[in-house]
């Protein structure tokens, strides 16, 4: 008997990337919904920041030489830090995935390539726009102002799209790298979190001491405090003497951090991704 | 070597290295179009490995193979259109309902939106899941999973089904419930290669059962054939006094026409019998005669770890999960 392939198929033959990386980023969005605990990090803990350090830390840090109060300096500061956290969600997702089995019964079926790691960054990025419009709106709250044109902004909120982007790269790189959700917590912990805070987020750069200064002044989650901060019009830290490049001009600054992050870790997480399911 | 055409499933010399350890030996599988082919070995023998690779999960290091007369390397898309995979343990996604895990794979699959909601409904009902189908996954009784994962393999209708130890974990049950469906998909002509650790499930399912240890096939063959290399069905009886053990196994011997095992510990006589459940009649009748106390007395089929020993010479180098000395009915329990 000849057995030529499926007969009976009503199966689409061509093949559809967009459709399926769709698929996959409504599952993920499911996923964010059923999970509400795991969605903190976007929803109560940035509320929560805006609210602790403009009440609890606003009345003790003096801005010198700044035009508005702290909270107006602390919102770009707080954006930064708390898009510097999405890189848990991807990575944590995705190394979930792969212990649990979803990634082969995904690569089993005959789908896009890419649909499968697209997917969780359309998610991740649809779930990163909810810290953003929470921190907005809470900044209103407690009395954050812009003093920009609207074109500007926008560009504060452009960037903060990008950098949200940027940073699922670098979670799908850790996600794909590390072996267990536990893991991802473990080294996010360790090499993020001082990240954010070693730089102008919360405190002005000139006030810390020398090395802390240096790196803080390059750290690219200063520069996007920075740069919000310049594009909303809350700018107090631009105008010290001595200040470098990165300083003087942290949109631009900014700009080259994500445009290389992406550069680098995208085609790195999708090629080290492809290795770590190859065995 | 037969055409790639009359195999659903072929391998050739398949290895598979995993750094300084080698999981596959070079391993060879043809499974004919419409038919069942039981892997039957011990955890660590090599079976999740072969799967892995005929699914195009895993790329051998050295060997070919096609699935649907497609090969597993240069047209692994085509692969994947014509197979269905139920990973060893069930991936159905637990925060998804029943009924978006079905709709999910369809989807991707490209049956289009309101194909992929009919087709999971049918497969809903078809599996007894229609009730449970707006529940999430997660809250799902293992053999409620078992039948989703299963479900989930068969949205696209896929000629040929991997199941890797498609029963392990479930209540006996369960797995009834389970080979009846098997049953049905192969009477639809559905090509199966599953992975077991159970003789009885091998030979109640499959047409062929492939013997693999150490990632080498060590016997191939049906059921019949098979049996006949292991010495097929046995007599056990269980006597309760120790003290009448010989007396027993003497009359075990009669009614079988062999030299029995003897366990004194577990007063225990095994002996392998060609005439079944006439020999098990003449015995309980001579038992029963000689005044005898028998805590147990039964037919039974050479455990998975009887079935090494006979044909490597030693026992199964690890233990399946229910321990090298149960019977089948043991695990079945």
């Amino acid at each position: 008997m000849s057995a030529a392939p499926a007969p009976d198929l009503h199966v689409g033959r061509s093949s559809q990337p967009i459709h399926d990386t769709w698929v996959i980023a409504k599952r993920g969005l499911l996923h964010m919904r059923r999970q509400p605990e795991a969605l903190t990090d976007a929803t109560i803990q940035p509320i929560m920041f805006v609210l602790l350090f403009a009440y609890v830390f606003g009345g003790a840090i003096v801005i010198d030489g700044g035009a508005g109060d702290y909270k107006e300096f602390l919102m770009g500061g707080i954006f930064a830090q708390t898009l510097t956290f999405g890189v848990f969600g991807a990575a944590m997702a995705l190394a979930a995935d792969r212990k649990n089995g979803a990634v082969d019964r995904f690569r089993s079926l005959p789908i896009a390539k890419g649909a499968v790691l697209g997917g969780l960054a359309v998610a991740n990025l649809i779930k990163g726009l909810l810290p953003i419009i929470l921190m907005s709106l809470t900044g209103l709250v407690v009395g954050w102002r812009t003093h920009s044109s609207a074109l500007e902004v926008a560009g504060a909120y452009g960037l903060m799209i990008l950098f949200t982007f940027a940073m699922i790269w670098v979670g799908v790189l850790l996600g794909s790298k590390l072996p267990s959700p536990e893991a991802v917590q473990g080294v996010a912990f360790v090499a993020i979190f001082p990240l954010t805070f070693i730089a102008s987020t919360f405190v002005p750069t000139e006030s810390l001491p020398g090395v802390l200064q240096t790196f803080a002044e390059w750290n690219p989650v200063s520069s996007l405090a920075t740069a919000l901060r310049d594009l909303f019009g809350n700018s107090t830290e631009a105008s010290y003497a001595g200040a470098p490049w990165p300083v003087t001009h942290a949109i631009e600054y900014t700009l080259i951090w994500n445009v290389l992050i992406i550069g680098v870790c995208a085609p790195l997480a999708v090629r080290i991704y492809q290795r770590s399911i190859a065995t | 070597m037969s055409a790639p055409t009359t195999n659903a499933i072929e391998a050739h010399g398949l290895v598979k290295r995993f750094g300084d350890k080698t999981a596959l030996h070079g391993v060879d599988l043809a499974v004919p179009t419409g038919t069942v082919t039981a892997v039957l070995g011990p955890n660590g023998a090599g079976k999740t490995t072969a799967v892995r690779i005929l699914t195009t999960l895993s790329a051998p290091d050295a060997g070919t193979a096609t699935v649907a007369g497609f090969d597993v390397l240069t047209q692994a898309v085509e692969v994947r259109r014509n197979l269905g995979l139920a990973a060893q343990d069930a991936t159905v996604d637990a925060l998804l309902t029943g009924r978006e895990n079905l709709i999910m794979i369809g989807e991707l699959h490209h049956l289009g939106r309101k194909d992929a909601r009919k087709r999971a409904d049918q497969l809903l009902e078809e599996f007894s899941l229609t009730e449970a189908g707006g529940r999430l996954a997660g809250q799902y009784s293992g053999g409620m999973r078992r039948r989703l994962d299963l479900a989930a393999t068969l949205v696209a209708r896929p000629p040929v089904l991997f199941l890797d130890e498609p029963t392990t974990g479930l209540d006996p049950r369960a797995r009834a419930e389970l080979w009846d469906v098997l049953d049905g998909l192969v009477d639809r002509g559905t090509t199966l290669l599953l992975t077991t650790q159970y003789l009885e499930e091998a030979e109640r399912l499959a047409n062929d059962i492939v013997v693999i240890d150490h990632g080498r096939v060590i016997a191939n063959g049906d059921s019949r054939e098979l049996k006949r290399k292991v010495g097929g069905d046995q007599l056990r009886l269980v006597v309760r006094d120790e003290d009448q053990l010989d007396h027993a196994a003497a009359i075990l011997q009669r009614g079988a026409g062999a030299e029995p095992q003897i366990d004194r510990q577990s007063r225990t006589a095994t002996v392998p019998t060609s005439s079944g459940v006439a020999a098990l009649a003449a015995v309980s009748v001579a038992l029963a005669d000689a005044g005898i106390d028998v805590d147990d007395l039964g037919m039974r089929q050479p455990t998975l770890d009887e079935v090494f020993l006979t044909l490597t010479g030693k026992p199964a180098t690890d233990e399946p999960a229910t321990g090298p000395n149960a019977t089948p009915e043991e695990i079945t329990r």
